[in-house]
């Protein structure tokens, strides 16, 4: 073993999501390696603006609480730190704030006091704007400058950690940590450097690590163990019948990443353009060395969500051959009589202000462009009606009106009406607001803790 | 002639935050990659018209260790908006597999 692991500090990463599965024999076995912390993001925005525009989780309650019961009963019998970034899906103080309440009643159920942190970077409307004003904000591509009515139209904003907060928050003697919204190599990344392993091999290491055992050849297990010292790290999976392969711990820096050698986080950027990825004789690991760290300015990246325009939905399976024939000419005549269905019958001051497709899934419904000349039609197609406009009562309304077109609209006009099929009753589904990203930009701050907000849960 | 799904091991698309979508082309061996890596059929240009992106921005950035390009681009239409058919961008590479590379 090279020297510069030979006293490494070593992350458990038990997952790549809490609430997606944690395997308690798999974290017995991190903990016979002599994990000195337990990490793991909670969230992303992968799924959607709705869970930080809501402040809802999208794993349930049960599953976080399942995961988190695992990884405190460890912390429990060895003392070990357990820090959870991304709290609750989104990051925001809602999405902390549900977190922390199921932590609350684990350690309850458990009967231990850890000392417990809470950092929360949720910023305020009225914030953004003042350092929007003093010129704090830069956008990043392919928006322009931050508008203050954009702002407005966000439901909650949140900036995205790097590891100072939680480094702050081990220095105080934190034993659980819950994090809002934090870049997720950060979660990864902040205990090592702490306990002093590099920069670049902790921020590399964060990056492999940070969906769990995704970076791994057998994708049915859950976690990782990193083990980090000051030039490297090395990278194996918590399932014993699973292995790390050299391209797959190197592709992994490609993942859900716009470049595949620079990446750029809070307050500098890992560059791991003279990386070496190396299999060790375990057969299970693989040695990354040569990630560097270069310090920039300190900036955040901002997250901004809302909610806009309301939904209804009703699907039907057609299999009527005469739909089948010409799937195309058949959408485009259905789409327009739906418009002409709901026009008739909302009132004049809404007539220009809602929308409804129809995607047709076993046809072109997932990339909605024109289909090849001679392709053969499926044997079924199922039709999607969506339905956008102001309130839930207006798309619920043009919902209702387009029902029965929706339901018997024929292909040929002069034969007996055909009725689709239904999969449900009540047909129509209200799925309430479209909810978007606003914001792709960065905040420039003095320091690192400038707009986290620690709190200690007093037990 | 060569199509895209004839010289490559595996192409992926997924979105890389809420604005960006991101593909990743393996090719099947340094011989297709050398050859392809800088086709003009992977150009920002050609990405513009296949997913209504402005060329300018889109990034191609060739992986040689893995035998590999990847094409950054930004979305054309907001993550999860009205218009969404496609929320984490997984299935935007397949209009990539019968592009013609040389």
């Amino acid at each position: 073993m090279s020297e510069q692991l030979t006293l490494p500090i070593k992350v458990l990463v038990p997952c790549g999501s809490l609430g997606a599965g944690v395997r308690e024999e798999e974290v017995e076995y991190g903990l016979s390696r002599g994990a000195h912390a337990i990490a793991t993001d909670a969230g992303s925005t992968d799924s959607g603006a709705a869970y930080l525009a809501t402040g809802k989780s999208k794993n349930s309650r049960g599953a976080v609480k399942r995961d988190l019961m695992i990884l405190m009963k460890a912390h429990a019998r060895t003392g070990i730190p357990v820090i959870i970034g991304t709290s609750g899906q989104a990051g925001g103080d809602m999405n902390v704030d549900w977190t922390r309440d199921i932590l609350l009643e684990i350690v309850a159920e458990l009967g231990i006091s850890p000392r417990i942190a809470l950092l929360y970077s949720e910023q305020t409307r009225e914030s953004i704007k003042t350092f929007n004003t003093a010129g704090r904000i830069r956008p990043l591509p392919p928006l322009g400058p931050l508008e203050d009515t954009t702002v407005d139209e966000c439901d909650h904003i949140v900036a995205l950690m790097g590891v100072e907060p939680y480094i702050d928050a081990l220095e105080q003697g934190a034993d659980v940590i819950l994090g809002g919204r934090s870049t997720d190599p950060a979660v990864l990344a902040s205990f090592p450097i702490w306990k002093g392993a590099g920069w670049g091999a902790s921020w590399h290491a964060g990056k492999v690590g940070e969906c769990g055992a995704q970076c791994t050849e057998k994708r049915d297990s859950a976690g990782v163990l990193l083990s980090i010292g000051k030039d490297g790290f090395d990278v194996e999976p918590l399932a014993r019948d699973n292995y790390c392969a050299r391209e797959g711990v190197s592709a992994h820096m490609l993942y859900e990443n716009t470049d595949p050698y620079i990446l750029t986080e809070p307050g500098g950027q890992l560059d791991v353009t003279q990386v070496t990825y190396e299999a060790l004789e375990d057969n299970r690991s693989v040695r990354v060395t040569g990630a560097v760290w270069k310090p920039r300015p300190y900036t955040m990246k901002l997250e901004g969500a809302g909610g806009g325009r309301f939904q209804t939905i009703m699907l039907v399976g057609i299999q009527d051959p005469d739909v089948l024939r010409d799937v195309s000419g058949f959408h485009d005549r259905f789409l327009e009589a739906l418009y002409m269905r709901a026009r008739q019958t909302l009132p004049p001051e809404e007539q220009d202000d809602f929308h409804i497709s129809i995607r047709m899934y076993g046809w072109n419904a997932v990339d909605g462009r024109p289909v090849a000349e001679g392709t053969p039609p499926p044997r079924e197609i199922g039709v999607v009606f969506i339905a956008t406009a102001r309130t839930q009562e207006l798309a619920n309304a043009i919902t209702h009106a387009c029902n029965p077109y929706f339901f018997h609209y024929p292909a040929v006009m002069d034969k007996e009406l055909p009725s689709y099929g239904f999969a449900f009753s009540p047909a129509d589904v209200p799925r309430g607001q479209v909810y978007e990203f606003k914001l792709n930009h960065v905040v420039e701050v003095g320091d690192p803790l400038e707009l986290v907000r620690t709190r200690w849960v007093d037990l | 002639m060569a199509r895209l799904r004839e010289v490559s091991r595996h192409v992926r698309s997924k979105q890389a935050g809420p604005f960006w979508v991101t593909m990743d082309i393996w090719f099947d061996g340094p011989g297709s990659f050398e050859r392809y890596k800088a086709s003009p059929a992977l150009s920002p240009d050609v990405f513009g018209q296949l997913f209504g992106t402005d060329p300018a921005l889109v990034k191609h950035i060739p992986v040689p260790e893995l035998n590999l390009v990847k094409i950054s681009y930004p979305r054309a239409t907001p993550q999860g908006g009205i218009l969404e058919r496609d929320m984490h961008s997984g299935q935007q590479y397949v209009r990539l597999l019968d592009i013609e590379l040389d």
